[in-house]
């Protein structure tokens, strides 16, 4: 939070603007408003107003069963929804006590890391689109389109995916998507290096994003930022590493971090996090190798949903499916905390629950939400274009806002 | 990195916190605190400054109705010590009518919205909040929504009434 020259009495124009930034401004890439009080260019102070796509998901959870709660999850960060599914499964599984087979840990780290690879992908084009750079945009956004494809073999959509069940997949990957999964693996390298070379040493780049909206790390912790936001600011948190979940702990990947928490600090880290996610999912596919192809999901009747086919066929799976669907199966009554790493930090489902049908309560905790709140503050003193490129580097999504 | 365990910390706050602090469980190896609005801030900052503690990082601050509890609002907090890794959740319940907390802002600035988002929902006041607002739902509105009495949909709703389908 830098000094900003304080507005004086000797200026010809002696009283302060007022900008309403948003709620639809194609530069704020999402619905939400900021009100500057701006002396000429530079930001003198902002509220930010939120709330404009609340869904109030926490209480319609409270009315869903649990597997009916996996779509409600795709619309938080809809840039990355497998990994919100993935958690959701995960904290289900984790109150249950279900421990997964080590073959559906890993399909699910392959697809936790081409959502990560997706969501960084949009997140550093835009801010180059934001800078007035389009081309390395549209370069990578072929290649986010690839990776929505692999979603779609794997679960049949593309944006909110509600990808695998509580207790594993719906159904295993077919050939066709490890195909598509290899041949990204070879054709996405080379652009993200291309994407890099026209930006990391760009003139232009570097002097709008280097030391704009600079974070020191204890700003960042009392703000309780996470991601990749806290550790451009030097902060080695990542969930998957200090609680590794999904099997985690069988790869070997680095945490990059920045320095000064700038927004070139950002984008630098979500580049190389881009890079140790393609590291992962080569070791994942390696590892795979060694596993019995036919598992996808872990053997557990009471909760994992059966398939259509064997629902009409087969009496055995007709009576779980009814039980499941009606509620028919005693959960524990207890509470349980399972954070994963979402791209945007660290993404919490805090899950209370009565041994009911659905959760007593469910809460939500959205890196987004926790992150945007230093906005305001932060923009003081700032330029008007830095604000919005600074914007563009939280990476702020829309429904993992409001929730 | 060295890495407490749940007894030590327990340990650790008891000396400080003697009877002021009880312990509900641990579930799945969080270790779950209950106090009382009178410390709460006192233990955060305690917990937070404590060289051997140290848990920096706010993770969350929520609440949970229960309508059939004499304290009907439980606020929860969720805290991780980044250094230790080790995470603490702690509990305090409060009057659902008269429902006044401490304000966490005090000791981490990222609880603003956090408690906020907690007031918008459940209508408790953190006092010395510097801005207690609503933050999701609209300014005028009334209800607290995350209270298990607000419905879900709008009861005067017409169009869902049994007798249309026979019932």
């Amino acid at each position: 939070m830098q000094n900003h020259p304080v507005y004086t009495d000797n200026d010809p124009q002696n009283e302060p603007s007022t900008l309403n930034l948003g709620p639809t401004h194609p530069a704020t890439h999402g619905v939400f408003q900021n009100v500057l009080q701006m002396d000429g260019e530079r930001i003198i102070s902002g509220v930010s107003t939120i709330g404009y796509i609340h869904r109030a998901f926490e209480k319609i959870a409270e009315h869903r069963p649990f597997y009916q709660i996996t779509p409600l999850t795709d619309r938080l960060n809809y840039c990355s929804s497998p990994i919100n599914n993935m958690g959701w499964h995960m904290t289900v599984e984790k109150m249950l006590g279900i421990a997964m087979p080590k073959r559906v840990d890993y399909l699910r780290v392959i697809i936790m890391e081409l959502a990560r690879i997706s969501d960084h992908i949009i997140c550093n084009g835009v801010l180059g689109v934001d800078t007035g750079a389009f081309t390395g945009f549209l370069y990578m956004m072929e290649h986010r389109e690839a990776i929505y494809e692999i979603y779609e073999e794997v679960c049949g959509s593309r944006l909110t995916t509600n990808i695998g069940r509580i207790g594993g997949f719906e159904r295993n990957f077919n050939t066709i998507a490890f195909n598509k999964l290899r041949k990204f693996l070879v054709d996405f390298p080379p652009v993200l290096k291309e994407f890099e070379s026209l930006f990391n040493r760009n003139r232009i780049f570097v002097d709008r994003t280097r030391d704009v909206a600079a974070v020191t790390a204890e700003d960042a912790i009392a703000y309780s930022w996470s991601g990749p936001l806290l550790r451009a600011a030097g902060v080695d948190y990542d969930v998957r590493a200090m609680n590794p979940y999904s099997s985690y702990e069988d790869f070997d990947f680095e945490i990059p971090v920045g320095d000064n928490g700038d927004v070139y600090s950002r984008f630098l880290v979500r580049n190389e996090e881009m890079k140790q996610s393609l590291r992962i999912i080569e070791q994942a596919l390696v590892k795979l190798e060694k596993e019995p192809t036919d598992i996808f999901h872990a053997d557990v009747p009471e909760f994992y949903l059966p398939p259509k086919e064997e629902v009409y066929n087969n009496m055995e799976a007709l009576i779980y499916h009814f039980k499941i669907v009606m509620g028919e199966i005693p959960t524990p009554n207890t509470e349980v905390y399972h954070s994963v790493e979402g791209a945007n930090g660290e993404l919490g489902f805090y899950l209370v629950n009565d041994g009911g049908r659905s959760p007593y309560r469910l809460h939500f905790r959205r890196p987004s939400f926790i992150n945007y709140q230093m906005y305001a503050p932060m923009s003081k003193g700032m330029l008007l274009s830095d604000a919005i490129i600074n914007m563009s580097s939280l990476n702020v999504i829309a429904g993992e806002l409001d929730a | 990195m060295g890495k407490i365990t749940n007894e030590e910390l327990l340990q650790s706050i008891n000396s400080k916190f003697e009877g002021q602090v009880t312990v509900i469980g641990e579930p799945y190896g969080l270790l779950t605190l209950e106090t009382n609005p009178e410390s709460i801030i006192a233990l955060l900052g305690f917990i937070k400054t404590d060289p051997a503690l140290q848990f920096i990082y706010l993770t969350d601050i929520t609440a949970i109705h229960y309508p059939e509890q004499e304290k009907t609002i439980g606020v929860i907090y969720h805290i991780h010590s980044l250094v230790n890794n080790v995470r603490v959740r702690i509990k305090v319940f409060i009057d659902g009518d008269n429902c006044h907390i401490p304000t966490a802002t005090t000791v981490w600035e990222g609880a603003n919205w956090m408690e906020r988002e907690t007031y918008d929902l459940f209508g408790v006041i953190f006092d010395g909040h510097p801005d207690l607002r609503r933050i999701l739902n609209v300014d005028d509105m009334t209800a607290f929504p995350m209270r298990k009495e607000f419905p879900l949909e709008d009861p005067n709703r017409v169009d869902k009434k049994d007798y249309f389908f026979g019932r």
